[in-house]
């Protein structure tokens, strides 16, 4: 089975429908919402990592108390987001704008790994350094740059200017895996 | 004496159509407004979380409160900035829109609440600070805020 066709069969099923009908404007407020808990915490240990807020709190102190947030606002977003797409599966399954928000979010998974299994181990070394070590200032930029992207790239999943039922280049149409039969808004 | 004839001039400024016109000036425009929510969001949280004993626990609370204020400031600017420009390319949606003035009400009692009262008490030295009068005001912030928050957004499905 496709990715399309899978999302073609999760399309059809009823609870896809009741989400399209029904409490979507409500998933998508908590989606947008909970960007305060989850990127704008996650953004306060990337500015504390840069040396530009709190710098007189060691770092452990500020990943370790903003952490617990953190992961319950990211498991927010993904149930949320999870459902929206649910909701819309095979337009945002074409979507460019939904596919590399995709690749950002894997990237981004990727930094905070290299992070936590990187720099972040030896933190007892530069814990109370106003400005952190380059590696990890590093990893904080690529954290704000990776996030800024989502945000603005999952924002315009709703405009339609790329969608597959209008004429596209060839690029778009590549790149968002465009079959003319399954485009139909 | 009704606001509407205002609200209809805001629509009509060169500002205003342009970006009505525009097919991506009003996305890319509402794209800045909610990366400044995102830093308004962490530099409101980290101070109320705080007064509610959650979070940087540890850490004074006047501290927090300094440390995040050119940040609040500077997202308000930027939120307060873009809001004004994606308004004025809807402005008489707005008008007869419930969200809007919910959210505008919200947002005037958020930013003389967070400079008045907010602001005194976060400043204050701990000690000095009776910890159910902290946990009231992280609760009222967090309130009004939230107001504005859910209001904004339903400006968008109304």
């Amino acid at each position: 089975m496709s990715g399309l066709e899978f999302s073609q069969w999760l399309a059809d099923t009823p609870w896809s429908i009741a989400i399209h009908e029904g409490p979507y404007p409500l998933i998508e407020s908590v989606h947008v919402l909970t960007l305060c808990i989850f990127v704008g915490l996650a953004v306060m240990l990337d500015l504390r990592l840069l040396g530009v807020m709190m710098r007189r709190v060691p770092v452990s102190e500020v990943a370790r108390r903003l952490l617990p947030w953190t992961v319950a606002g990211f498991v927010v977003m993904v149930i949320s987001g999870a459902l929206l797409f649910y909701a819309i599966p095979v337009r945002s399954y074409q979507s460019i704008w939904f596919r590399f928000k995709v690749l950002m979010l894997i990237l981004a998974g990727l930094n905070v790994w290299v992070f936590h299994s990187g720099i972040y181990r030896r933190v007892s070394d530069w814990d109370l350094d106003p400005v952190a070590p380059r590696p990890a200032r590093v990893a904080a930029t690529l954290s704000l740059v990776l996030w800024a992207a989502i945000v603005l790239s999952g924002r315009m999943i709703a405009y339609n200017w790329f969608d597959c039922y209008k004429p596209q280049s060839a690029v778009v149409n590549l790149l968002a895996g465009c079959v003319a039969e399954a485009s139909i808004p | 004496m009704s606001l509407l004839p205002f609200f209809e001039w805001c629509e009509n400024v060169g500002v205003g159509q342009a970006i009505r016109i525009s097919d991506w000036l009003f996305p890319v425009i509402e794209g800045f407004h909610l990366l400044g929510l995102c830093i308004i969001g962490g530099a409101i949280l980290i101070v109320d979380m705080r007064l509610l004993g959650l979070g940087l626990r540890r850490q004074p609370i006047a501290e927090l409160a300094r440390d995040t204020r050119p940040f609040l400031i500077g997202s308000l600017a930027v939120m307060l900035v873009t809001g004004v420009l994606l308004f004025s390319s809807e402005a008489v949606k707005c008008y007869y829109s419930f969200a809007f003035w919910f959210k505008m009400t919200c947002l005037a009692l958020a930013i003389i609440f967070t400079f008045t009262v907010r602001q005194r008490v976060t400043l204050m030295d701990d000690a000095r600070m009776s910890p159910i009068k902290a946990k009231i005001v992280a609760l009222v912030s967090l309130a009004l805020w939230s107001g504005v928050g859910w209001g904004g957004r339903w400006i968008g499905f109304s």
